[in-house]
């Protein structure tokens, strides 16, 4: 794109991809000298520079939203950071009566969901995004990316109505006492099948994340160059063989960033985790236990928190959640970004 | 094998022989075709059950009263939630107002000004808000409003739900305002019209269909949040019609008749959430429509 026709030399973006060379800016300005009589001399420069600084100001403002939201829970959360310190995140202890206050259920709980989730959901989501751009026949494309992403449209709180209506009656009767039949001796899967548990929260979390995931595996797939699959079928590979050698292998780091962006919501996703999980702050072995999250722990007590010190605590959880997700989510993007060559991962509804 | 004579490959190398297949490489190739169409039968399974049932145990329940009427008190029948379809809207209302021009204005630097290392961190910034937990947003809404007030209120809700907002929109808009040509920017340019002019008139106006779909998607998302809202609208049983308020809201509702004992609420949680459901859908489609026939077309 070249830039030399540009009459005003003070216009800078959307920039060139190789920069203006020099002599192109001083043509530039030698057409604003001569153009300028022909207007008659009295454009103002004042709307042009005061709509510039409006619209830095915009960009600025999405800054200070960030900076805003560390403030608030920083300061929120100063009193119980100087009433337990690093203790709070590991004392499981939480007892507003007397007004202890330690985060590891809530942090165990939080951890063991997610990670359950992404167990359940890597394996789906990748066989679903592989289907749809590697094995599918083109007119069932378009359809089925549609409906997956349709999964990612619905409401959290809806999934929670759903989950407690129809998925915790089919936990608690078929899957739970198959699953202590034939894995009980593990422990992980024993005691008494309630339905509602780690277990419910960790299913209805992986539903919800594999449209991000699947849909993120898919942009990563689809900028895997065809001629690495070419090369692959070249050399006599069976198509799941070209999958595994010329697509998946290429596209590892996308795909281990739509992962962790999955896990990153997983991690704050609230509504329907709360309605499932049972709300108990235990660390129990079992996944057919109750458990609690810092997400399910905000939603249910921040508006009854009644002295001082249990508001700081929520919102020091609250701090310890934004953090964890801020941490999660910037790598992942970053290794998005390493596959898809900068350009950014489509924002997911 | 011997290469066969159909391949125009083997034609000028017949010298090729291919080695066959094995067994044990023919068969894990149909294995993981089955296995990936097995996942997308799985992953499917569950859309279409929620779909299913939300209007099964949805439609049955939606009549006049429930569109019409204020919660009934724990055990009389009848009674619904149209305040708190009212309130969902003047909440959207509220975060709409304050979050689409924000947005638009922080895509518009990103995409016109924000070709550099500024524009890099806001974009940075932006991505890393769309990650915030949306809970976090509302004890930060909490702060910033509900504290200030003293109580609860829509406009804490529609400040959380802003917050949402901006950063999907400010991406989104910078993504469209980018595909616009260049050229179209250098003949206003040439013509001698201004930047602010330029930008306002002639760039997001060719780009209005798709800062509209972005906008959309950003409404759509924040449209059922029910975590930032627990905390600021708080919720009501009442009618109400000040912005200073507990107000309701359709999710807070369906949450809390969700997790209530009463075989009555139950039901009237499963027509809230169809009616939100269609509620959403309604907007953006209104709002495509409107894009497309209206008076917003794109120049």
């Amino acid at each position: 794109m070249s830039n030399q026709a540009l009459p005003r030399p003070r216009f800078n973006a959307p920039e060139p991809e190789h920069g203006p060379p020099e002599h192109g800016t001083k043509a530039a300005l030698k057409i604003e000298t001569r153009a300028t009589p022909l207007l008659d001399g009295k454009v103002s420069e004042v709307p042009d520079v005061a709509f510039g600084w409006a619209m830095r100001l915009c960009g600025v403002a999405v800054v200070a939203l960030l900076g805003l939201i560390v403030y608030q829970l920083v300061v929120g959360s100063t009193l119980s950071w100087h009433a337990f310190g690093w203790k709070f995140f590991g004392q499981s202890d939480w007892n507003p009566v007397e007004d202890q206050y330690g985060a590891l259920p809530f942090i165990f709980g939080t951890l063991v969901s997610s990670l359950l989730a992404l167990v359940i959901a890597v394996p789906l989501s990748l066989g679903v995004a592989v289907f749809i751009t590697e094995m599918c026949p083109i007119r069932l494309r378009g359809i089925l990316s549609f409906t997956t992403e349709l999964l990612a449209a619905i409401p959290s709180v809806v999934y929670g109505l759903w989950a407690i209506f129809v998925l915790v009656p089919v936990i608690r009767e078929y899957v739970e006492p198959f699953l202590a039949k034939t894995l009980g001796w593990t422990t992980l899967f024993s005691g008494p099948p309630y339905g509602i548990g780690m277990l419910a929260a960790g299913v209805i979390l992986a539903i919800m994340i594999i449209p991000i995931i699947s849909s993120i595996t898919r942009e990563v797939l689809t900028v895997v160059p065809q001629h690495q699959r070419e090369a692959v079928l070249a050399l006599g590979a069976t198509r799941w063989e070209m999958i595994r050698m010329g697509v998946l292998r290429n596209a590892r780091a996308g795909i281990v960033g739509a992962i962790i962006l999955g896990l990153g919501r997983a991690l704050g996703e609230t509504m329907a985790v709360t309605m499932v999980i049972g709300n108990r702050p235990e660390i129990a072995k079992s996944l057919f236990a109750p458990g609690y999250t810092m997400a399910s722990v905000l939603a249910n007590e921040f508006t009854e928190a009644t002295g001082n010190l249990y508001l700081s605590a929520l919102i020091e959880i609250g701090l310890a959640l934004f953090l964890v997700t801020i941490v999660v989510n910037a790598l992942a993007r970053l290794m998005v970004w390493s596959v898809t060559r900068g350009q950014p991962a489509r924002s997911i509804a | 094998m011997p290469a066969t004579n159909s391949n125009p490959a083997a034609v000028l190398i017949p010298e090729v022989s291919v080695p066959p297949i094995s067994l044990r490489r023919r068969v894990t190739d149909h294995v993981m075709t089955a296995v990936s169409v097995l996942t997308v039968a799985l992953v499917l399974l569950p859309l279409f059950a929620i779909f299913a049932y939300l209007v099964y145990k949805g439609i049955g329940s939606i009549n006049l009263a429930f569109l019409t009427q204020t919660p009934k008190p724990v055990g009389e029948p009848g009674g619904g939630m149209a305040n708190a379809i009212v309130g969902s809207m003047v909440i959207l209302g509220i975060a709409s107002l304050l979050g689409v021009p924000l947005g638009i204005g922080a895509g518009i630097f990103l995409s016109e000004y924000g070709r550099n290392r500024y524009g890099d961190i806001v974009r940075f910034v932006s991505d890393v808000l769309n990650g915030v937990p949306s809970i976090v947003i509302g004890i930060v809404a909490y702060g910033l409003v509900v504290m200030r007030q003293k109580h609860f209120s829509a406009l804490a809700g529609g400040v959380a739900l802003a917050i949402m907002m901006i950063p999907t929109i400010a991406r989104t808009t910078e993504q469209m305002l980018l595909l616009v040509p260049q050229a179209i920017r250098e003949a206003a340019y040439g013509l001698g019209v201004s930047r602010w002019r330029t930008t306002l008139s002639i760039t997001l106006r060719t780009a209005t269909s798709g800062v509209i779909t972005g906008v959309m998607l950003a409404f759509a998302r924040v449209a059922g949040e029910t975590a930032p809202l627990l905390f600021t609208a708080f919720g009501n049983q009442f009618w109400n019609w000040k912005t200073d308020q507990p107000t309701a809201a359709l999710s807070l509702q369906i949450f809390s008749y969700a997790i209530s004992p009463f075989d009555e609420w139950h039901r009237q949680a499963w027509a809230g959430a169809l009616v939100l459901i269609i509620l959403i859908v309604g907007a953006v489609a209104a709002v495509r429509i409107a894009v497309r026939h209206g008076t917003l077309a794109g120049a």
